[in-house]
């Protein structure tokens, strides 16, 4: 079975292309990248003249919620969602219920991935216990079973001798130590970033020194264990310094960032709208520009969502009472091919790496580029595609976006996961149904 | 008359001449007080519903007789706890309460946009009777009908306000009214108690009372809340009420015309001491007094004014 896709411009950071070629799939895999490639005897050819294809798109910080949470979101609904905004891979963090900190739980999340999901799911293995903090999880074992990081995202490990332990434990599996770097002493009841918008709200703040001081001690313990260490959903210029002067220095440290720290400020909390409401919180403009200066010149490795479902019932209400996080995976491409893209922010190959040779190094997955032999997930995406954010319309369980009524031009229509599209019915369509 | 809002939310939406217009209908409505008989007709057949989500004495009180004196139907509904340890949501809760058809909707909240979020969602006005440390409006509006009443105008006068700025939201309340009248205002207090980027909101901050309050023509003291103690922000009442206290000692330094206020209740020998909570130079009664008269000026232009 083979799958031609024909005429696109074609951008793969990880192999340094970027030209209007030809894609080959054959058998699920990479076969042939060039111009004026013949489709073979049987062969599906996609028309992608006019638009961009790049390897699948990954999203290394997801909250599928499975198992435990299925009313907020599953593997299934949660894949499609990834789906339907142009990834073909995700990375599952380890909040769930029971916590993804045994082998048990790992092999649950894989089984129900492979026959439910609709891309490729990653999951990742929490540090500790039962997220508690104290005692490491059974961090060998899950690495073998397939957890591709640990992290205990959604809590900050305040115990610096037992983060510097998990580190050095981490070590032979090759793998990284992801940090949810919040101080939780110093960020105390903050329910946003502090400055003139949390006094003018009377909403209790958070400074970002909350989230510095933990940036800055994990980057230590990194220089004192060797370990590699990923900063999580990085949202101060401080923090951004501290990577930038750390990776100078030869310490192995990588960072994410999500699309709502790359586009919005804590101006936005200002209805009191808890689909602002996450952590980190919105940052201020200078933030702002630090986060995007680093993901420009590549002290940010990747732009990852921190895709965080919530129910109607979690995020209803007051804002100091409401839960943390949104969802992101249906809207990140969009809102950030048209407010970073399109006006003229960020060049496209950039933003492209930043979504598949990155976090495909980062995580040292198989994706992330279009080399022979490697598996045919591919990103289509239509830089002339207008999109409005309807939140009903998304496929994820929950509907917590901070990006409602946002519109925009530029948006993901097609997604190949091993030569197949991942859902039925995208705006680019691939005769026969895949390779 | 130019009222227009449907909800008194917050002093930082409304405009000098908004500010003028309350205080100028709750001077004429202070008469109402003075009558042997102390109703009118105005509001008749209006129902207001008070929705106290905190504990309250004084507002709940005030709005009570302000709407009584204007022959409101008026229900007290107190909700203790938060909506979450209730099981009902705020929004539910509200939307019972308009299902009854109240025409003005008075809530106190311990969370910051509580109100904002009543007024979105429902057709009857929503009065803001504070939200956790956001705003108080009709707490700024009655602290500026007084300084008005006392000093015959507002501009250009000096108010100095003192103490826990950082949880207060009469503090910022008055913050912003003050300055839409044309005040200058300075925050003084333990930089632990004073919120971040404040200077930001047009106030000059002082970490020394006696600089801060030697040319105030009026001070405004806050009430220190005993569990900020216990949650760190100082070390004891007893240094608070050395350093940040008011005594007769102090007014010493202070304009001999100076105004004490307070948003009270007033914890003696804290933040006053009994002879200056007591003294010639406190209008703290004739706060609470003007609170009934703001009140009733509120609840009139949301609800009155528009014709039965």
């Amino acid at each position: 079975m083979s799958l031609l896709l024909k005429g696109g411009r074609v951008i793969d950071p990880w192999n340094g292309v970027d030209a209007v070629q030809d894609v080959l799939v054959t058998d699920g895999k990479i076969a042939k990248v060039g111009a004026g490639l013949k489709a073979p005897d049987g062969a599906a050819v996609v028309d992608a003249a006019g638009k961009v294809v790049c390897p699948g798109f990954i999203d290394i910080h997801v909250h599928l919620r499975e198992p435990g949470f299925e009313y907020k979101e599953t593997i299934a609904s949660g894949t499609r969602a990834a789906a339907a905004g142009g990834f073909t891979a995700v990375a599952a963090m380890a909040n769930t219920f029971p916590v993804n900190d045994n082998r048990a739980v790992t092999d649950y999340i894989l089984a129900k991935a492979r026959v439910e999901g609709c891309v490729r799911v990653y999951p990742i293995g929490a540090v500790t216990r039962g997220l508690k903090g104290e005692e490491l999880a059974e961090m060998g074992e899950q690495a073998e079973a397939g957890c591709v990081a640990f992290s205990d995202d959604g809590k900050c490990v305040m115990n610096a001798e037992v983060y510097r332990r998990a580190m050095e434990y981490a070590l032979p599996f090759g793998v990284p130590i992801i940090s949810h770097a919040e101080d939780c002493h110093l960020a105390h009841k903050g329910v946003m970033n502090e400055g003139l918008v949390s006094t003018e709200l009377g909403l209790a703040g958070q400074p970002a020194a909350a989230e510095d001081v933990m940036v800055a001690r994990d980057i230590l313990l990194a220089e004192l264990t060797g370990a590699h260490l990923h900063i999580a959903h990085i949202s101060t210029a401080g923090a951004v310094r501290m990577v930038r002067e750390a990776r100078a220095r030869g310490v192995r440290v990588t960072a994410e960032v999500t699309p709502h720290h790359l586009v919005m400020t804590d101006e936005a909390v200002r209805d009191y709208d808890p689909n602002t409401k996450m952590a980190p919180p919105l940052r201020g403009k200078r933030d702002v520009e630090a986060c995007l200066e680093a993901l420009g010149d590549g002290t940010i490795d990747c732009v990852a969502t921190d895709h965080a479902p919530h129910a109607l019932s979690d995020k209803e209400g007051e804002f100091a009472e409401a839960a943390n996080g949104v969802v992101g995976l249906e809207t990140a491409v969009p809102v950030l091919l048209d407010r970073l893209v399109r006006q003229g922010r960020l060049d496209l190959p950039v933003l492209v790496a930043r979504f598949t040779s990155g976090p495909a190094r980062l995580l040292n997955l198989p994706g992330g580029r279009l080399s022979l032999g490697s598996p045919a997930d591919i990103t289509v995406l239509d830089l002339e595609r207008a999109w409005t954010v309807e939140p009903r319309h998304l496929l994820s369980r929950s509907k917590n976006t901070p990006f409602a009524g946002w519109s925009g031009t530029g948006a993901p229509v097609l997604a190949l996961v091993g030569g197949r599209p991942a859902l039925p019915s995208y705006p680019l369509t691939v005769p026969g149904g895949g390779a | 008359m130019t009222w227009k809002r449907k909800d008194l939310l917050s002093m930082q939406d409304l405009e000098a001449g908004e500010i003028r217009d309350v205080l100028d209908t709750a001077e004429s409505m202070k008469e109402i007080a003075t009558r042997e008989i102390k109703k009118v007709p105005t509001l008749r057949g209006k129902t207001v519903v008070n929705l106290f989500y905190e504990a309250s004495t004084r507002t709940r009180t005030s709005f009570e007789i302000a709407g009584k004196w204007l022959s409101a139907d008026v229900i007290n509904f107190s909700a203790s706890g938060s909506s979450a340890e209730k099981g009902e949501s705020l929004l539910d809760t509200a939307k019972n309460i308009e299902a009854m058809s109240p025409d003005v909707v008075v809530v106190r909240h311990k969370a910051a946009g509580a109100p904002a979020m009543l007024a979105r969602n429902l057709r009857c006005a929503v009065v803001n009777a504070g939200d956790g440390a956001h705003e108080h409006p009709t707490q700024a509006l009655l602290d500026l009908l007084t300084i008005r009443e006392k000093k015959g105008h507002l501009e250009g006068l000096n108010v100095t306000i003192v103490g826990d700025v950082a949880h207060s939201r009469v503090a910022r309340s008055d913050i912003h009214g003050m300055r839409k009248m044309g005040m200058t205002v300075t925050v003084a207090g333990p930089p632990t108690l004073i919120p971040a980027a404040c200077q930001e909101l047009g106030v000059k901050v002082s970490y020394r009372l006696e600089e801060a309050i030697a040319h105030a023509d009026v001070i405004m003291m806050l009430r220190l809340q005993h569990e900020r103690m216990t949650a760190g922000f100082i070390p004891s009442l007893r240094e608070y009420s050395r350093v940040w206290g008011l005594s007769l000692d102090r007014l010493k330094h202070c304009r001999s015309d100076v105004l004490i206020m307070h948003p009270g209740p007033v914890n003696r020998g804290v933040e006053l001491s009994p002879e200056v909570a007591d003294g010639p130079y406190s209008v703290i009664l004739d706060q609470v007094t003007n609170g009934v008269a703001v009140r009733m000026a509120v609840l009139y232009l949301l609800a009155g004014s528009k014709g039965a």
